[in-house]
Formats: C-alpha cells, sequence, structure tokens
C-alpha cells in the first residue's frame, strides 16, 4: 500500500520534474537574449538537481545524493561565471 | 517497489505529498519562466522551485531516507542550505549584469540619433 503509494507519487513528481526541465530547456533555447539563457540554464541545474533526488528516493539509494550535491556546486559556479562574463565581457579579470 | 515495502503509512503519506507539492511548485515557477513577457519578470518564476519547492522535496527526502535506515539522516540539509545562500547571489550578479547591458545599450542608441539628428 505504502510502497504503491510513494511509486506512484515519485513517479508524478518525476514527471512534473521532467516538465519543468523542457521549459527552462526551451526558454534556454528561444532566448531572446543572453541573459534570459544565463536565468534558463540556472533553473535547469536546479531542476536537474531535484531530480536526481527523486531518482534517489525512488531507488532507495543515498548514492544520487553526492551527485544533487555537485550538481549544485556546478551549477552555481558557471551562473556566477556567465554573470560575470555578461558584465565585462571576460571571466577573471 | 521493493525498497518501499516496510515503510509505514503515516511516513508514506507525509513523503508523497511533500514530493508531489515541490514538483508541482517547480513546475509552476518553470511555466512562469516560460509566459512571463520581460526578464525582470522571468527572473522571479523559477525561485518559486529554488526555494519552497526545493524545500519540500528535500524535506521528504529526509523523512523517507530515516525512514528506511531507521536512523536519523539529515544531510539534505547541506543542499538546502547552500541553494538557499547561493540563489540571490547568483540572481543579484545576474539582473546587475542584465540592468547593466540595457543602460549601456539606451545609451549608445541615444548617442546614434544625437548623431543621425545633428547630421
Amino acid at each position: 500500500m505504502s510502497g504503491m503509494l510513494l511509486h506512484g507519487s515519485l513517479i508524478a513528481a518525476q514527471v512534473m520534474l521532467a516538465l519543468a526541465m523542457a521549459c527552462a530547456a526551451w526558454r534556454m533555447l528561444v532566448g531572446p537574449r543572453a541573459q534570459d539563457r544565463v536565468l534558463a540554464t540556472d533553473a535547469l541545474y536546479v531542476d536537474a538537481m531535484l531530480l536526481m533526488l527523486t531518482f534517489g528516493m525512488r531507488t532507495g539509494s543515498t548514492l544520487y545524493f553526492e551527485a544533487a550535491m555537485v550538481i549544485a556546486l556546478v551549477g552555481f559556479v558557471s551562473t556566477v561565471a556567465l554573470a560575470k562574463f555578461l558584465m565585462r565581457g571576460e571571466v577573471i579579470e | 517497489m521493493s525498497p518501499f515495502a516496510d515503510v509505514p503509512l503515516w511516513v508514506a503519506v507525509p513523503v508523497a505529498a511533500l514530493v508531489l507539492l515541490g514538483a508541482a511548485l517547480v513546475l509552476t515557477g518553470a511555466l512562469g519562466l516560460l509566459r512571463f513577457g520581460t526578464f525582470y519578470q522571468r527572473a522571479h518564476a523559477p525561485t518559486l522551485g529554488t526555494t519552497f519547492g526545493m524545500a519540500s522535496i528535500l524535506l521528504a527526502s529526509m523523512l523517507l531516507f530515516t525512514a528506511l535506515q531507521s536512523r536519523l539522516v539529515l544531510h539534505e540539509i547541506l543542499i538546502g542550505v547552500f541553494v538557499t545562500l547561493t540563489t540571490p547571489v547568483t540572481l543579484m550578479l545576474l539582473v546587475q549584469a542584465a540592468s547593466w547591458r540595457d543602460r549601456s545599450e539606451a545609451e549608445t542608441a541615444q548617442r546614434r540619433n544625437k548623431k543621425a539628428a545633428d547630421a
């Protein structure tokens, strides 16, 4: 009973997160400007991290937690680097 | 569904509700990112997912792993603290860059118009 409930709700959550990732990817491809693309990339990273967490919950292993942590770290660094690039035209001054 | 066989129902119901709530909030934020008109409006939408959506999914994960391993599992707090600290920083940098770009473009256009009017 609880297994079926958890399984169904986790699959539904994964479908919703995948749709959110598709929305962010569409915004990233369409633009219209560079800052929109960077914002969409940031949203895509966060959605991917949450999808990783729900994968981990579905399989019942904590291994996916590390992957989610790495995605969060790398996403932050890349968004900051891209924002700096938009501002100054170079990443490291 | 083998890993969830011995999870009690009073844990499974809140976990399912929190996961569904979090995913629905993330989807709402992504739809806002898709539908809003200007960049400054769009910058607000995904924060719905990065604050409340993330928090409820992390809470569900903590509850589920605490029940599965029958000990207190709290390491998801790390991700929560990290994302809560970094999201405002990234968005402030990004909006600053965007407003700087808008201003410099407006100045360039003004200069060009003035030159055209003088000629």
